[in-house]
């Protein structure tokens, strides 16, 4: 399976880094999405996008607010239209035209959302939030008490008799993310997409979900797409590392690479305002500014102002502080720096000399 | 904007106030909540001082108790919390004589409130009044705790908003035309609309992200150079206190476990919990370690179990922790005095003992890269 290769759109071919996890189980292919928002002008809030889930493997999507990383998501979930491009589920073309393809869908692919406080029903209990979807996707026959504390014990909320009766509020943050983790294996997917899965909680419960989670993936092999803005923590879960900006993957590989030599202007931007504790004389302390970090904060890129996407070239353009002409004029495609890694950037010989040295 | 005079330059060595006139004192707080079930112990006899231009970080995990801790010195509480002990003495350069804010009548205290400790609340969103634009709600402030004319008033809200950086264009907004980073600037305006001498900061960077923190964050401290003031920055999120604050109080079930400034935080951490908390972010830098992240949960402050209340979730856990008396005292090994942990028995070069397995393991372990 590791034969498999990622297109994306007009750049050459990439392998993807997760690959060699497992079996290909979901495919996007040059996804886009567009919204109108009326007086004529559209948002593309993912533009081109192309990559691979692969069974027991985590692909992590990575970006800011607005990057349309959500987007993507809500795209391989069929909980939006495509505006162009296609999605394949095991190989096959993915059409939810009718409701009983769309529930066969469902059972496949399950997403978790960011925010446990909203996304369990207030007025329901534990036992009903589980039994609903065993009873919609594991059929009739199945013996709902089981099925129910087998899906508690799964997502270790135990003694499952204890929390069966209790209503969302009576739970921690983590206790309900654990529900929503047990609500998405209820329908036994094979993709999960995971929507920001930890950053509504405590740093000290974060580590805990996120085990829980690669446990999960182990045991089930499923294909797990991790959505987060918190790059560290996709440096640990994740094999694969997308790095979303305005709807565009700007650079993608290994994880440890990507987080160790970021090669893109924005991905070193990502994992210089990351907090390091290590770092003593930080920018904080003497608050010198946003400027002058000697860790490669690149050297000025500027805080986003709304609405700051450039309508041509590359979408980083008006915050890189290496754009030069052909950035504002041409939109760059990924550009392999190896077989697993790409960058869409013109001025790769100056954002990252030491990856790029030795190619043309 | 006045600029304070006789600030002491803020270096690494800026530590603990003992040294210096606390700008506020927590002395002995302690704060109930009371339910029909018994009173919930949140805040249990903690001593806490902010020195002049210092910035003291207030890390925990939800429901540790830091919020009712600041909002409990603050008095910004409502029934069914109770204050049941304690003095929180205030000495700013307005003041003529240190004041305590536990004894102060309503009127007095209305003169305190944001002109003299404001607060910078966490979710902007829900903070701001969405039917009022952002020169409105600035000026609804001003108007409130200091006595200048409208025009002047409307420079200040003009000028409030250069110092934040966001472009005046933007006085008109609502908060719902403003992204999270601009709400969250249009409340430290706010906070810092009257020149207060403190600022308390509950989480006001937790539901942005890194970049957009980052530069809110440099803002802050490039503020605080400018105008002098005091932060209690609160946080669950360690890795960020470690860069930012001058010292880091780490607080567990309603108590203070361990105080000390970053550095001491950071290389030399006493306390079960804080090291704990110290392993619980993946970092991006370095090599790859082993994260062990605290298993279990705080325990129900209903009926808090004696001696440490760490005990059922920490490694090192033996039975004389159940009798142990949670009094801060210096670290033996630290050079500095005023690194201060309430666990007698760990020492910052204690080796971990096998997580406790009783509760569930959680490490990601970790396997070859493909």
């Amino acid at each position: 399976m590791s034969e498999q290769s990622v297109s994306n759109g007009q750049a050459g071919t990439l392998t993807s880094a997760a690959a060699a996890r497992g079996e290909l189980a979901m495919e996007a292919l040059s996804v886009s999405k567009d919204f109108r928002l009326g007086r004529g002008q559209t948002l593309h809030a993912v533009r081109d996008v192309s990559f691979n889930l692969y069974r027991g493997a985590v692909v992590a999507l990575v970006g800011e607010s607005g990057s349309g990383k959500s987007t993507a998501a809500r795209l391989l979930a069929g909980q939006e239209r495509l505006t162009s491009g296609s999605i394949k589920l095991e190989g096959k073309p993915v059409q939810v035209s009718s409701r009983s393809d769309f529930r066969h869908y469902k059972r496949q692919v399950q997403y978790v959302f960011q925010d446990p406080f909203a996304s369990l029903n207030p007025v329901h209990t534990v036992r009903y939030h589980l039994e609903r979807p065993v009873k919609l996707h594991q059929g009739k026959g199945t013996d709902l008490d089981t099925a129910v504390t087998a899906l508690m014990e799964q997502v270790r909320l135990t003694p499952a008799k204890q929390f069966l009766a209790k209503y969302p509020h009576e739970l921690s943050g983590g206790q309900r993310q654990r529900v929503s983790f047990a609500r998405a294996l209820a329908a036994k997917p094979s993709v999960l997409l995971a929507d920001e899965p930890v950053s509504m909680l405590d740093v000290s419960i974060r580590l805990e979900m996120l085990s829980l989670l690669d446990d999960l993936r182990k045991r089930f092999s499923l294909a797990m797409l991790y959505i987060t803005h918190d790059i560290a923590s996709a440096r640990y879960f994740a094999d694969e590392v997308l790095v979303m900006y305005a709807g565009e993957i700007v650079e993608r590989g290994p994880a440890e690479e990507i987080t160790q030599r970021p090669a893109h202007p924005y991905t070193q931007l990502l994992v210089a305002s990351a907090p390091d504790p290590d770092n003593l004389g930080s920018t904080l302390r003497r608050g010198s500014g946003p400027a002058g970090n000697g860790s490669g904060r690149t050297a000025a890129a500027k805080p986003q102002q709304a609405g700051q996407v450039a309508a041509t070239g590359c979408p980083f353009s008006p915050r890189c502080p290496l754009a030069e002409d052909r950035c504002r004029a041409e939109d760059p495609a990924l550009i392999p720096i190896t077989d697993t890694r790409g960058a869409a950037c013109w001025r790769l010989d100056v954002a990252a000399p030491e990856l790029v040295s030795g190619q043309p | 904007m006045t600029a304070n005079p006789d600030q002491a330059p803020v270096s690494l060595a800026a530590s603990a106030g003992p040294g210096r006139d606390p700008v506020l004192d927590i002395r002995d707080l302690s704060v109930v909540y009371r339910t029909p079930g018994g009173d919930v112990r949140a805040v249990d006899k903690v001593n806490l001082s902010l020195a002049p231009g210092e910035v003291v970080g207030l890390a925990g995990e939800s429901g540790s108790g830091k919020s009712t801790l600041v909002y409990g010195a603050s008095r910004l509480l409502r029934a069914p919390a109770l204050i049941t002990s304690g003095s929180v003495t205030y000495a700013g350069r307005r003041v003529t004589k240190p004041v305590d804010l536990l004894r102060l009548r309503s009127d007095q205290l209305q003169k305190l409130r944001w002109r003299e400790i404001a607060i910078v609340f966490q979710s902007a969103m829900n903070a701001l009044n969405p039917v009022l634009n952002v020169r409105d709600q600035l000026l609804d402030v001003i108007h409130a705790h200091l006595r200048i004319p409208r025009d002047e008033a409307r420079d200040r809200a003009a000028s409030l908003l250069d110092l934040v950086g966001i472009p005046r264009a933007r006085l008109r907004s609502y908060p719902h035309e403003l992204s999270g980073g601009m709400r969250q600037r249009v409340m430290i305006a706010m906070a810092l609309a009257t020149d207060p001498e403190v600022v308390i900061m509950d989480e006001p960077t937790t539901a942005l992200d890194v970049v957009v923190q980052r530069d809110i964050l440099s803002q802050i401290v490039e503020l605080k150079e400018q105008l002098g003031f005091s932060i209690v920055f609160i946080t669950h999120d360690l890795s960020l206190l470690l860069e930012l604050a001058d010292r880091i109080a780490v607080m567990y079930a309603g108590q203070l476990l361990e105080v000390g400034t970053s550095g001491e935080i950071h290389h030399e951490p006493s306390h079960p919990y804080t090291k704990g908390l110290l392993n619980s972010f993946p970092s991006l830098r370095g090599a790859r370690r082993e994260l062990a992240g605290i298993p279990g949960s705080p325990p129900d402050l209903r009926d808090p179990p004696p001696g440490c209340p760490f005990l059922p979730r920490c490694g090192y856990g033996t039975s004389a922790c159940e009798e142990v008396d949670m009094q801060l005292l210096p670290v033996a090994t630290s050079k500095d005095p005023d690194h201060v942990t309430a666990c007698p028995f760990v020492l910052p070069g204690t080796p971990s003992p096998a997580a406790k397995q009783a509760v569930e393991p959680a490490q990601i372990t970790e396997e070859p890269q493909a």
